[in-house]
């Protein structure tokens, strides 16, 4: 029982960004609504961002902001004017992940509302959101 | 990292994702999209990551839901699927 | 269409699969001795960022000075994706008769509690996103965070007193130029660096006109760059929610 929960524990994280990261791109292909595919590109983007953040945990670590009272790992380093001893690398929480995903928050609700924008601009042409509608609509345009 | 709380709120995320998607009143899809981006927004400040956390509860939860009850209003809440 | 949801269900099916099996060689949740966790380089900015910049929110450290070029053409694209929305709805012809939405708007009787609520509101919301730019060294925070606030607490002007109302305080020409201020502030510092015989963006050598130590110069002009952010991320947010509201007419609204 406690190696199944230590597997779970281990690997829950990367199941759940697989399902949820598949379930958007199902979304995305498969829904005929143009809102719900909206909604299925933020849950694929979600996705990816929570496997990059699962990736910089660590186990019993401090968040990314430097009190002063770190682990030492022992060994002191001179900088201009003074003295700091090392911190322990291991208690602290990667910070690479976080800086890059909290870029793509920000560029990702400017690409979903340049989405929506089109999506409005699509519903002021044909007054249907829904492709098959839309694609009707089309050949209908096709044929005269 | 407190692994009980994490694997709730997993399940809990993909329960959300799953409503927001079957649910076919537009509205109700962002608004569910808004509860998932909040518990999204606690799992980051679970995992350590409060920068995250600060970005997605100020723009996942907050403007993305705002602009998309913006295009549902001006366009249809009504969805096939 | 239901071939189509056949094969997308097929699609998912096997790369969910594919990607669940991959899962089984990634690292352990939580392993500090990962590869990605153990590199040099997130080593490199625990240990050492602090003493090079003396800014202990090491996130800021990192996406401000070390990752410079990544969060300029980031706020680049933000701005590029504001001027996009813009391009696609704002001027697009009204040929539709206006729908009922503006038509109420004159007889529409706004809540005057809301209104009086908003307006005690935005200027504590407002505040608190200055706080949460200028103390992004020490705290969560940042140009990012901080621009997003203050372009919602515009956004709450508009749902709550009408869009017209949030337009008289930033007009749609007011939110361009911000946008564009903002690139240009942080496109600037780096210019100045490079007109100083320095790397672009390498902000050690502004010490020579701010004074004071190279470090101390790094610390400030991380300050410098994040409020260029704040000011780009606030008129574009701002933009795209006054844009899809009113579906480019900039009248009506919610």
């Amino acid at each position: 029982m406690d190696v199944f929960l230590d597997f779970l524990i281990a690997k829950f994280n990367y199941w759940i960004y697989v399902i949820l990261m598949m379930i958007g791109l199902f979304a995305m292909i498969a829904k005929n609504n143009l809102i719900k595919k909206l909604v299925g590109m933020c849950i694929f983007q979600t996705a990816i961002i929570l496997f990059y953040v699962s990736i910089g945990v660590k186990e019993d670590a401090r968040i990314p902001i430097l009190t002063g009272h770190e682990v030492p790992h022992g060994g002191h380093y001179h900088t201009e004017d003074h003295e700091r001893p090392y911190i322990d690398a291991k208690t602290v929480t990667n910070p690479i992940p976080h800086v890059l995903m909290l870029t793509a928050i920000v560029v990702g609700v400017s690409t979903l509302g340049m989405a929506l924008a089109i999506a409005q601009k699509v519903h002021l042409h044909y007054d249907s959101l829904e492709e098959d509608e839309i694609l009707a609509k089309l050949q209908l345009g096709n044929n005269d | 990292m407190i692994w009980s709380f994490d694997i709730i709120v997993l399940i809990f995320l993909v329960i959300a994702a799953v409503i927001a998607l079957s649910v076919r009143d537009l509205l109700a899809s962002s608004m569910v999209l808004g509860i998932y981006s909040f518990l999204i927004c606690i799992l980051w400040a679970e995992m350590g990551a409060v920068d995250v956390a600060f970005t997605e509860a100020a723009v996942g939860a907050g403007v993305s839901t705002v602009i998309m009850i913006a295009t549902v209003f001006q366009t249809t809440r009504k969805s096939k699927d | 269409m239901k071939p189509m949801k056949l094969a997308a269900l097929l699609t998912v099916i096997v790369t969910g699969g594919l990607l669940l099996f991959a899962t089984s060689d990634l690292p352990d949740w939580g392993d500090p001795l990962s590869p990605a966790n153990a590199s040099d380089l997130s080593t490199y900015y625990i240990q050492d960022s602090r003493d090079v910049t003396e800014v202990p929110n090491l996130v800021t450290a990192v996406l401000a000075d070390y990752r410079g070029y990544d969060t300029m053409f980031e706020t680049v694209v933000i701005f590029v994706a504001g001027l996009g929305i813009l391009s696609i709805l704002g001027q697009g012809k009204c040929e539709e008769p206006l729908a009922q939405p503006v038509a109420s708007e004159q007889n529409r009787e706004r809540d005057m509690i809301t209104i009086i609520t908003c307006r005690l509101v935005v200027p504590i919301i407002q505040i608190f996103a200055l706080y949460v730019i200028a103390h992004g060294h020490y705290s969560p925070g940042g140009g990012f965070q901080g621009g997003v606030m203050l372009g919602s607490s515009f956004i709450l002007i508009a749902l709550t007193s009408g869009l017209p109302d949030a337009l008289k305080r930033m007009s749609q020409e007011r939110a361009i130029f911000l946008a564009g201020l903002g690139v240009l502030i942080y496109a600037g510092t780096g210019l100045v660096c490079m007109a100083l015989g320095r790397n672009f963006l390498d902000y050690e050598i502004l010490h020579k006109l701010m004074g004071g130590t190279g470090v101390k110069a790094r610390y400030d002009s991380m300050l410098i760059v994040e409020i260029g952010v704040a000011f780009t991320v606030m008129a574009i947010m701002f933009i795209i929610y006054a844009v899809l509201s009113s579906k480019g007419r900039m009248r009506g609204g919610l």
